[in-house]
């Protein structure tokens, strides 16, 4: 789209290995990034197959400024969510976007599935299917370098894989993206898995004239400096975003074993300052973001007696540190890099697999689980059952991981016990790592990622004043159809406070795309519009998703909230959608 | 005053590109990071050190001496000029690059010579790069 009055898609058929490029003027109005994944998506999925049929389309789509400028990193993937069984869609950084931008496509459209195990490399001017057989079931690092060698000289290109879970058809595994990025959250390691597709190789060296040159640096320059120069993103370098730990300590706003609390008696050990005072050894950016939000842990793992020590890098964030570190009880960063090594290099959902493995470590407790079934001693604190229960997961060994690595809403949805009381879940997938109020239940429930950063419910329930469900609704509507604007441009969330909509549509004035402020504001309400109804297609139901027991005996920084109070608020939010969407 | 680019902080890195991305877009009028006079790149991948191929204004710029056409010639001070109206693009700079830093863009069939401009370590966040200006050299 960049110059162009069309969308530039890339389509691979993974059966017959064709392939076939077509330039869609229709698709201009969806912008790009999560706009366009979502419409490619809508177009190829079949709702009476399941998730996991090869005739599942999956998407990868960047923005018209993706690389073009400062911050605007992200890749968008589109795919029918093998663990939630509905729209799935997710968001990764790494070199993604910038490669993708260099082989002179803005989406491509993975369908059909392969009969022997395969990755993909692209390049403008040669895709080439190879035999993956030897790596099917290989470690993500491994496969990772296994790759990059055979795809030959260096350069800016990016290499993403799926591990053994994808491997495995596990619904919450995850594709790596070169190294330290994730497509994490829904499930796309499995589809990729469905489609015996180990991984793309992407690169090229496309060039693009600049149009406008003064305009251009102009307004690039104004971007660079607010991200730079102005406190908008200094958290997100300095400490990243494990400096949320203490903050949301102290109001009572963050899980810790399985949510039992909502503050934690070791956040200073596992803070965002422990951290970088203990392990951070490095911090990196995203291709095109002088931000460096990437924090690397070094990780010293003894390996034998003699003082035999090997050393990894292992990336760190607040999420992390909540679902592997607050959510099992880890007392120190060493413990949580550790387990974060051990799920990064099986290709699961960082999040997901440490919020199953806390709801484990109590049903053990509880006796809702048996011993022999779960195969290892989970014990809050103790991470060496957990390091056998995440391979475990990658690799079930019996019937009840298979089950469990369904995530926990299949999991519990047939059991007749109180299991579903305490599984962390907000529409169908588990928590992220905050427990601030019904702003952020809500919005994990209704957001059309079930992310804590589809609307920022978060932060809703921390700066909104007036508590009534009208409001909170309100809000979080508002919030989520205004992100729709920026991960359709597939700008970074970090980047939210640079990039306003006058921004926006400055920057893309520039580049040839004319959308005032209220041009972009009708294309998020499409956009939304088009997700809200490709999930329900997909039988997304608001009245199927049913609160845990736990958010209502656990406080919260609004204090013990009532399942009366949030019922109120789910009614509000089905009428406001319901007129949003006529 | 001669202007030499510099790399003295490359463990400081943190692999954004803003240098290569400034460098395409000043130079070279580009939004391409290949196209773009000096190239950051990982010695093995994410987990590697990082390094930058630049010019590296070589006191007898071999690249200089063996251009026909005197496209490429010496500065004072060290390293070459690169005037793109008279390269013929020959490559016979590209081979001659004692540090193998010089790269040839095949679409404008002329080397990707830095002119020490400085809008690369501008641009990078963490003073990985630098210029050095040696007030002495006379041209």
């Amino acid at each position: 789209m960049l110059y162009q009055d069309y969308i530039k898609v890339l389509y691979i058929d993974l059966f017959k290995k064709k392939i076939r490029f077509e330039n869609r003027a229709d698709l201009c109005e969806f912008i790009g990034g999560s706009g366009v994944a979502a419409k490619l998506f809508s177009e190829g999925v079949r709702p009476d197959l399941p998730p996991m049929a090869p005739e599942q389309p999956i998407v990868l789509a960047i923005g018209p400024m993706s690389t073009i400028f400062p911050v605007c990193t992200k890749t968008v993937a589109a795919f029918f969510s093998p663990q939630t069984g509905e729209y799935g869609e997710s968001h990764a950084g790494g070199r993604l976007a910038m490669a993708i931008r260099m082989a002179n496509v803005d989406a491509i459209v993975l369908n059909g599935a392969s009969s022997e195990p395969v990755y993909v490399t692209i390049k403008p001017d040669d895709i080439t299917f190879h035999d993956a057989e030897a790596i099917w079931e290989m470690p993500v690092g491994e496969s990772g370098q296994f790759m990059r060698s055979m795809a030959g000289a260096p350069g800016h290109r990016s290499i993403i894989r799926i591990g053994p879970a994808g491997a495995n058809l596990v619904p919450i595994a995850g594709v790596n993206v070169d190294t330290y990025r994730h497509f994490g959250r829904l499930g796309l390691g499995a589809a990729f898995g469905s489609k015996k597709l180990k991984g793309l190789v992407i690169s090229g060296e496309q060039d693009f004239a600049i149009k406008n040159p003064a305009e251009y640096n102009k307004i690039y320059q104004e971007i660079f400096d607010k991200v730079t120069k102005t406190p908008a993103m200094a958290k997100y370098h300095e400490l990243g975003t494990p400096k949320n730990v203490l903050p949301l300590n102290k109001i009572n706003g963050l899980p810790s074993y399985n949510l039992k609390k909502s503050n934690y008696e070791f956040a200073e050990n596992v803070s965002g300052e422990a951290f970088a005072k203990d392990v951070l050894e490095r911090k990196l950016s995203c291709s095109g973001c002088p931000v460096g939000c990437i924090h690397i842990g070094n990780l010293r793992k003894l390996f034998d007696t003699g003082f035999e020590y090997e050393s990894v890098g292992v990336s760190y964030d607040h999420e992390l540190v909540f679902s592997l570190g607050t959510e099992l009880g880890m007392k120190n960063p060493t413990d949580i890099l550790n387990l974060i090594d051990a799920v990064e290099e099986e290709g699961m959902d960082a999040i997901s697999a440490g919020v199953i493995l806390g709801f484990m470590t109590e049903a053990l407790e509880k006796n809702d689980i048996a011993k022999e079934d779960a195969l290892a001693e989970l014990k809050f604190g103790e991470t060496e059952g957990y390091l056998k229960a995440i391979h475990y997961l990658a690799n079930p060994p019996n019937e009840f991981y298979k089950k469990i690595g369904c995530g926990l809403s299949k999991y519990t949805k047939d059991r007749k016990d109180a299991t579903g009381d305490y599984a962390l879940l907000l529409g169908g997938l588990e928590i992220s790592g905050y427990f601030t109020g019904p702003a952020h239940l809500l919005g994990g429930v209704t957001g059309v990622r079930h992310s804590h950063v589809d609307n920022a419910g978060y932060s809703i329930d921390q700066k909104l004043k007036e508590f009534t469900a009208k409001n909170i609704v309100e809000a979080v509507l508002k919030e989520e159809c205004e992100r729709s604007v920026l991960t359709s441009l597939v700008i970074c969330l970090f980047a939210r406070e640079v990039y306003d909509l006058d921004t926006v549509s400055r920057a893309l004035a520039v580049i040839g795309i004319t959308k005032t402020v209220d041009d972009l504001r009708l294309a998020a309400r499409k956009i939304l519009k088009l997700k809200l109804e490709l999930r329900e297609r997909l039988g997304f139901k608001i009245e199927d998703h049913r609160l845990a027991a736990r958010y209502f005996e656990t406080p919260s920084p609004r204090g013990v909230m009532t399942r009366e109070f949030m019922d109120s608020i789910v009614a509000e939010y089905r009428e406001a959608v319901k007129a949003y969407r006529s | 005053m001669a202007r030499k680019l510099t790399a003295p902080g490359m463990s400081k890195c943190i692999l954004c590109y803003s240098c290569m991305i400034a460098c395409a877009r000043f130079n070279y009028k580009s939004h391409s990071v290949t196209r773009c006079a000096l190239r950051i790149r990982t010695t093995g991948g994410m987990t590697s050190k990082y390094v930058a191929d630049i010019c590296r204004s070589c006191k007898n710029p071999t690249c200089a001496f063996v251009c026909p056409t005197e496209a490429m010639v010496p500065k004072a001070g060290g390293g070459a000029r690169h005037n793109r109206e008279k390269c013929i693009g020959c490559k016979k700079c590209v081979e001659a690059c004692k540090v193998k830093y010089l790269e040839f863009d095949d679409d404008l069939r002329k080397p990707l010579m830095c002119t020490h401009c400085g809008m690369c370590s501008r641009f990078c966040p963490h003073g990985c790069l630098g210029v050095e200006v040696q007030k002495e050299a006379v041209e």
